[in-house]
């Protein structure tokens, strides 16, 4: 046993300081496509496979809760498409907060979603207890959420941890398409936690339900079973988009990425 | 029908390994295919059932390895296999399942689909009298997305998209196999340098599945620090895998013809990368395999026999521990498997969690040296710097494998028009879980993460 503790201090503190210190590994991330032009309309909404790019009175807009990363649109019309930047990606309180550049009504509904939020993130502290809900992903995001177990995200220095029982859960954190399947054990482990709780739906499947939004199988996404505060984008989201999710759900970060106490 | 029975039969004691059984409606007529793989390849067998009919001579009874692929076939088309053992739906929801054992203080422990930690959704029923399992059954549907169907109409472009996130821990190696078949109907010889870089990321994904593998049996057991260093080792892969393209999952890669672009590293300073990594791990893989406290849970705990996996024809290291090792990479080469030199698995033939857990440390180390050559020989290739040969979707059908982590995948792809018609993806997820009904025999509850993480699977790939 004496061999695992030499072994467990090997390589020293490999654990990231974010978000208090800025991660080298979260700025060089490749998130959901952003819009830097213009283009004349039908032209370019036909290059998304799932339907996130539309253009109305020439405006090009991106529906970052569709987006699946698949790069075409940076690739083919790089004029018009680049990639946003930062591991944190995006991550929203209302479900066309995630559609950029943003819709002149959205300001008022984030307003509101986010008054929503914070009477219920008060209650919520410094010890956070979070239970997972895969509704029909395709396995890699419970990876990453896995990761943030390890030692490198270490969920635990900032109070947050995964639990077996709902009963003892004050966040949701649901992956996955929304299969029909997992409709009634989502919305029984819902309605299993206490007041007050917050809904995240972590990735581009829960979302929108992603590549899958059109099959037969699924609800296109999981707001149809739960309601879904916070909203992010990713296919899947990266460990840090997670952390960020949990973070803005506790009410530690705003997201803007802004430290809220 | 029973012909097309006979023959597969003879064909498995013959040598070759039962590959799966689909079945296809178009229009008033369905077809059944079997596919059996060969020496050289896969076959395929084929009838057409008679028009109108509701039933056909099961193959279960005859070969176990059919029983959920029946199961599927009754979901999706409603054809009923004459003298199935048991015919409950796979991927939709059925009444709940009969107790398997009665008895005196027998009881079924629900466990899942909802499980405790980050689990993907499935569920096992366990019954039990409190501590030995006689018996466990499994149900998949919970995750069900219908994945095959939704291939249905889409461009080649799209459908490597979507077997992408077929099973999303394997996404190169279904990415492969969707387009090894897109390229078997074009034609079309893959570049070089493309199928190079092909292999760099296959290997990368074996070596994290591996390692993953390692998280939770270590986690299993209790052993912290060893579940802290795996973890490491886990992250530092995905991360040089999101080094070379961008992604932690090596996504938009792959695509029809080649790969789309050179990993951002140069040769060298991946070769270096991946010396650092294999230095890192194989001491800790070291340690771990000589903790006896861990051993001692990984010793007989879920045994597989040789014999069963033979009939079964076990896939990845799954068959590799219980001494039946089919590598594709080995026996069916593509790409840059061609010419590099895949070292063949060490023989195995105790089955137990412990001999699977050997066989992914061995599979790890080989992995590193085909990285290092692959690595080696991109280095002079570079010159050329073609990367992907024009794939045109002609019409037609083809088979497309790649092996995965987990074993092999397998895509059965129809294109007509420039769409697809018709895709069966068959993950080794799929042709493995349902042996996880038999290696019980003797273990307790307090095994049963060990048995679940040592087959190292994804029920994503499962319920299509």
């Amino acid at each position: 046993m004496s061999l695992w503790v030499l072994r467990g201090l090997r390589d020293g503190v490999v654990t990231t300081r974010w978000p208090a210190k800025p991660d080298p590994y979260d700025d060089t991330w490749r998130g959901p496509a952003e819009v830097t032009g213009s283009a004349p309309a039908g032209d370019v909404a036909d290059l998304c496979p799932t339907g996130a790019i539309t253009v109305t009175e020439g405006a090009v807009r991106v529906d970052q809760g569709r987006c699946i990363l698949c790069g075409r649109c940076v690739v083919e019309r790089p004029g018009v498409f680049a990639w946003s930047r930062g591991a944190a990606g995006p991550a929203a309180l209302t479900r066309e907060q995630l559609v950029i550049p943003e819709l002149p009504e959205t300001d008022a509904a984030v307003q509101a979603a986010r008054a929503r939020l914070a009477t219920r993130t008060r209650a919520l502290r410094r010890s956070v207890h979070v239970r997972h809900v895969d509704a029909g992903s395709d396995g890699s995001e419970e990876w990453e959420i896995q990761a943030l177990l390890g030692p490198v995200y270490d969920l635990h220095r900032l109070g947050v941890f995964i639990t077996a029982s709902p009963r003892h859960a004050d966040v949701l954190l649901v992956t996955g398409a929304g299969a029909h399947g997992m409709s009634a054990p989502l919305r029984t482990t819902y309605d299993g936690m206490p007041d007050p709780k917050v809904v995240i739906a972590a990735g581009t499947d829960a979302v929108s339900g992603g590549l899958l939004a059109d099959s037969e199988a699924t609800t296109g996404g999981v707001g149809a079973t739960v309601p879904v505060d916070i909203w992010l984008a990713g296919s899947p989201p990266s460990p840090f988009g997670i952390l960020n999710a949990l973070l803005i759900a506790v009410g530690y970060l705003t997201p803007e990425g802004r430290r809220s106490r | 029908m029973t012909a097309l029975w006979d023959k597969l039969l003879a064909r498995v004691a013959a040598g070759d390994r039962f590959a799966g059984l689909f079945a296809t409606r178009t229009g008033d007529s369905v077809t059944l295919s079997a596919h059996v793989t060969t020496a050289v390849g896969i076959d395929t067998l084929e009838t057409e059932l008679p028009q109108g009919a509701a039933s056909y001579p099961a193959l279960t009874p005859l070969l176990g390895a059919a029983f959920w692929y029946e199961r599927v076939i009754h979901d999706e088309t409603g054809l009923v296999p004459e003298g199935h053992l048991r015919l409950a739906p796979l991927l939709r929801p059925g009444q709940p399942l009969p107790r398997h054992v009665e008895g005196y203080g027998l009881f079924t422990i629900p466990h899942g689909p909802v499980r405790s930690g980050v689990m993907e959704s499935i569920e096992y029923l366990v019954e039990t009298p409190g501590e030995a399992i006689p018996h466990l059954n499994m149900r998949v549907f919970y995750k069900h997305r219908g994945v095959t169907s939704r291939f249905t109409g889409l461009t080649l472009a799209d459908g490597v998209l979507l077997a992408e996130r077929t099973e999303g821990i394997a996404s190169v190696a279904h990415a492969l196999a969707f387009c090894h078949a897109a390229e078997r109907i074009a034609g079309c010889a893959v570049p070089p340098a493309a199928g190079l870089v092909r292999v760099l990321h296959a290997e990368l994904e074996r070596v994290a599945n591996h390692l993953d593998a390692a998280v939770r049996l270590a986690d299993a057991a209790g052993l912290a620090v060893a579940t802290a260093r795996m973890a490491l080792h886990k992250e530092r892969v995905v991360r040089l895998v999101s080094r070379m393209c961008g992604s932690r999952f090596g996504r938009g890669v792959v695509i029809p013809g080649g790969v789309s672009a050179l990993p951002r590293l140069s040769p060298a300073e991946l070769s270096a990368e991946l010396g650092t990594l294999h230095r890192q791990i194989t001491p800790d893989a070291a340690a771990l395999m000589a903790t006896s406290s861990f051993l001692d849970r990984l010793r007989g705990t879920g045994p597989l026999t040789p014999e069963r996996a033979r009939q079964h024809g076990a896939l990845g290291p799954v068959g590799k521990a219980s001494g039946f090792a089919d590598d594709h990479r080995l026996a069916r080469p593509y790409d840059g498997y061609r010419t590099l030199t895949v070292p063949p698995a060490r023989a195995h033939t105790a089955g137990d969690a412990l001999a699977r857990l050997r066989v992914r440390w061995e599979e790890v180390d080989s992995s590193f040296g085909l990285l290092r050559s692959a690595a080696d020989a991109l280095s002079s290739e570079r010159a050329t710097d073609q990367l992907r040969a024009t794939c045109e979707p002609a019409d037609g059908r083809a088979l497309g494998w790649a092996e995965a982590p987990q074993g092999e995948v397998l895509y059965d792809v129809s294109l007509r028009d420039s769409r697809i018609v018709r895709c069966h993806p068959r993950s080794a997820s799929f042709h493995n879980l349902v042996l996880m009904h038999e290696v019980f025999a003797g273990d307790i509850l307090t095994d049963f993460p060990f048995i679940e993480a040592s087959f190292g699977l994804s029920v994503a790939g499962v319920a299509l």
